[in-house]
């Protein structure tokens, strides 16, 4: 049962993958992606990381695509206006994207053999414990991300003013 | 009860699933980044790698029965978050400065 749920979120995830990349319409590739980012969090669920997936569906599906969607509508690009490579360069960008995908799945093939499910910790994706990893070992880097929030907050708004005076 | 379910959950997918998901997903991403033009498209389409490789730190988290691994995923999470922010305002600069959201006018940064 699982194995099939696995199958299809994973389809579902690659194919709306693809149709981001192909579709012609900048709207569109940000939907698609909003389908592979709920596939994701399908996964994660699966996984029994049930926080990871909660917080993947508000920060990605909630905040990432909004803006996204927010700058599209607001540059005015809901519509094709982009010019098109050359069919020679989006071939030779298949075939490098193919042959990379080849490479990285031949070079990580050899991790099968990962050792027995530590059975005393099952509950390695749930808030308990993972709030408790996440404010006792890494407490220092998750007061760094506050930092690194205030930065990216600042730069974004510098970056949006119209003139520095 | 719960715990044989979950185990039989992870044990019925194997983790080579995984790693041909995040390697097909990663490689999409890459395969658009050079096949579009769109400066948007392809900033999602980093979004895409940067999801394929939380997939994978998740799996590998899981299988291991490792907490520490989520936490990573986490604050690739956060960063990405800022990331986001940060590159959409440059993209909206260049779109006022070039008034197009094509790649190409970029090359005159060389000089």
């Amino acid at each position: 049962m699982t194995l099939y749920i696995f199958y299809f979120l994973s389809f579902l995830a690659i194919l709306s993958a693809f149709m981001v990349v192909f579709s012609k319409n900048p709207v569109h590739s940000v939907l698609y992606l909003i389908v592979t980012f709920f596939a994701i969090a399908g996964h994660y669920i699966l996984l029994n990381a049930q926080f990871l997936a909660a917080v993947h569906i508000i920060v990605y599906a909630g905040a990432i695509m909004v803006l996204f969607l927010y700058v599209i509508m607001m540059l005015n690009l809901n519509k094709e206006t982009e010019p098109h490579k050359s069919t020679y360069l989006k071939l030779a960008a298949t075939v490098s994207g193919g042959i990379f995908m080849v490479v990285l799945i031949g070079s990580l093939k050899g991790v099968e053999k990962i050792e027995n499910l530590n059975a005393a910790n099952q509950s390695a994706g749930l808030i308990k414990n993972l709030g408790h990893v996440l404010y006792n070992d890494y407490m220092l880097p998750f007061e760094m991300a506050s930092i690194l929030f205030l930065t990216a907050m600042v730069g974004a708004v510098l970056l949006g003013k119209n003139e520095l005076k | 009860m719960e715990q044989h379910t979950l185990a039989q959950t992870l044990y019925g997918i194997p983790l080579n699933a995984y790693i041909i998901v995040s390697a097909v997903l990663f490689s999409i991403g890459v395969m658009g980044v050079l096949y579009r033009r769109n400066l948007i498209i392809i900033f999602m389409c980093i979004e895409l790698m940067l999801n394929a490789v939380n997939l994978l730190l998740a799996a590998f988290g899981a299988y291991r029965g490792d907490s520490n691994g989520q936490v990573f995923v986490f604050f690739i999470m956060a960063v990405a978050a800022a990331e986001v922010a940060v590159g959409l305002a440059i993209l909206m600069m260049i779109y006022r400065n070039t008034k197009s959201s094509d790649i190409d006018t970029l090359t005159r940064l060389k000089w």
